[in-house]
């Protein structure tokens, strides 16, 4: 299985993209700093803990979450590694002044393998909704294909065989300040139409298909 | 003709009763958002008031609603013997269902502390906790560090094992009931550590929240329990 993009070997908390007020009036400064400065922060700081000086250091995150996954029965490392990925890929998600419709390829392929953007945005509100407890949902690629997938905690696609392309958090801390009274379904609403960054995602398909291609 | 000669006056009326029970199985029992025995900011400052009216109002309010939609969509299959949506609606059940019985328990193990909020326990199981434990502060401490530790959502129970009479500290992912655990577990403690819980109080400092909680547990509750489970 190829290495996804973005995430580096060195565990660091890189910051998003934009500065912290960036995504407002649609994710808050305040979430930023908390589930950034707070949150992922920690994950990257727990990792280091618990790979220095195990048979883990030195290796890629990428790594790691492969080889910790161990079939869903979870070993040590993995909730830090997978959530460090996880949330540097959220915040490469989105953009300001994202989110609506995408044009040209990646429109062609919604609408090949989901019927229309209409249909895909159901099927991923649909899952982003329905997760129950902590996770993810995806835009994710395999076998040339584009999907939804809704996952747990922090299992991401990587350990089930495919490529993500787009994410939303949907563990409560992503959406409790901004959207109180346990609204996830508005939170999920303005992440599609505000938020999502299509370039991202364009440039993550691209990287799939090359390495669908190279080991094909 | 002959039945009727067979019947007697009892028999008639143990019948009446079987019908009626009968009849109420047509309509399957729903449920309704338990009332808190105190005010929303009756548990301030461990939980503040926004967190409880939030918790009680929208996420218990939510699991009961959906739980009732579940068990009416299950009735439906049920009568039409459509075996594949029963099974499908296993999960819709088990985290609404779990998330009435979790909340109707965590409400009743706080309590203000001029209720007794935070008092330690006594009795029976004051003594069963520091045979099993140590001390309260050990299981105090135990039960801290199993909720900080998990990860994800779900909670940290304090248990009784019924079979071999005995506290166990254990906890369940998501609203899985304790008893998902071992089907002779009774819940004693239980405290939800799912961020709605504490966020809008305590943010990313679960912690936190676990040290203050304890203020207003309601051990009187709690000893209820283990005292007529241990009869």
């Amino acid at each position: 299985m190829a290495a996804s993009s973005a995430v580096t070997a060195d565990y660091v908390l890189k910051p998003p993209p934009y500065s912290l007020d960036a995504l407002e009036p649609h994710m808050s400064r305040q979430t930023l700093e908390f589930h950034w400065g707070k949150h992922h922060r920690a994950y990257v700081d727990n990792l280091k803990k618990q790979v220095l000086g195990s048979e883990l250091e030195g290796k890629t995150l990428d790594h790691i979450i492969l080889n910790t996954y161990n079939n869903g029965d979870l070993l040590h490392a993995f909730n830090n590694a997978a959530q460090a990925w996880n949330h540097e890929f959220f915040w490469e998600s989105m953009k300001p002044g994202g989110g609506g419709k995408p044009s040209g390829e990646l429109l062609a392929l919604l609408e090949r393998d989901f019927t229309s953007y209409e249909k895909f945005y159901d099927e991923f509100n649909a899952a982003a909704a329905t997760q129950f407890g902590a996770g993810w949902a995806w835009l994710a690629y395999a076998d040339n294909k584009l999907k939804v997938m809704k996952t747990p905690n922090a299992v991401n696609p990587l350990v089930l065989g495919s490529f993500p392309l787009l994410t939303i958090d949907v563990w409560e801390h992503a959406y409790y300040l901004d959207f109180q009274q346990n609204r996830r379904p508005d939170y999920i609403k303005t992440f599609m139409n505000n938020l999502v960054s299509w370039e991202a995602v364009s440039s993550r398909l691209h990287a799939a298909k090359a390495a669908s291609s190279s080991s094909a | 003709m002959a039945i009727r000669s067979v019947l007697s006056t009892r028999t008639l009326s143990g019948l009446k009763e079987t019908s009626s029970k009968l009849l109420g199985f047509r309509g399957i029992q729903t449920f309704t958002l338990p009332d808190l025995p105190y005010d929303y900011s009756a548990l301030e400052p461990a939980i503040s008031g926004e967190i409880m009216q939030i918790h009680h109002q929208k996420h218990h309010q939510t699991y009961v609603t959906n739980y009732n939609n579940a068990l009416e969509q299950l009735d439906q299959a049920v009568n039409k013997g459509d075996a594949s949506t029963v099974v499908k609606l296993h999960s819709a059940i088990k985290f609404n269902g779990g998330g009435h019985v979790n909340h109707s328990i965590f409400w009743k193990n706080l309590a203000p502390v001029n209720q007794g909020g935070g008092e330690p326990p006594k009795g029976a199981l004051g003594g069963a906790i520091d045979t099993h434990f140590g001390s309260l502060e050990g299981l105090v401490k135990k039960m801290s560090a199993e909720g900080a530790a998990l990860q994800g959502s779900g909670w940290v129970w304090l248990g009784l094992d019924k079979e071999l009479k005995k506290l166990v500290v254990d906890t369940t992912a998501n609203q899985d009931p304790l008893v998902t655990k071992g089907a002779s577990l009774v819940p004693l403690v239980g405290i939800d550590v799912w961020e709605h819980a504490y966020y809008l109080q305590y943010k990313n400092v679960r912690p936190d929240y676990l040290k203050n909680v304890w203020k207003v547990i309601n051990w009187k509750y709690a000893s209820e329990v283990y005292e007529s489970e241990c009869k």
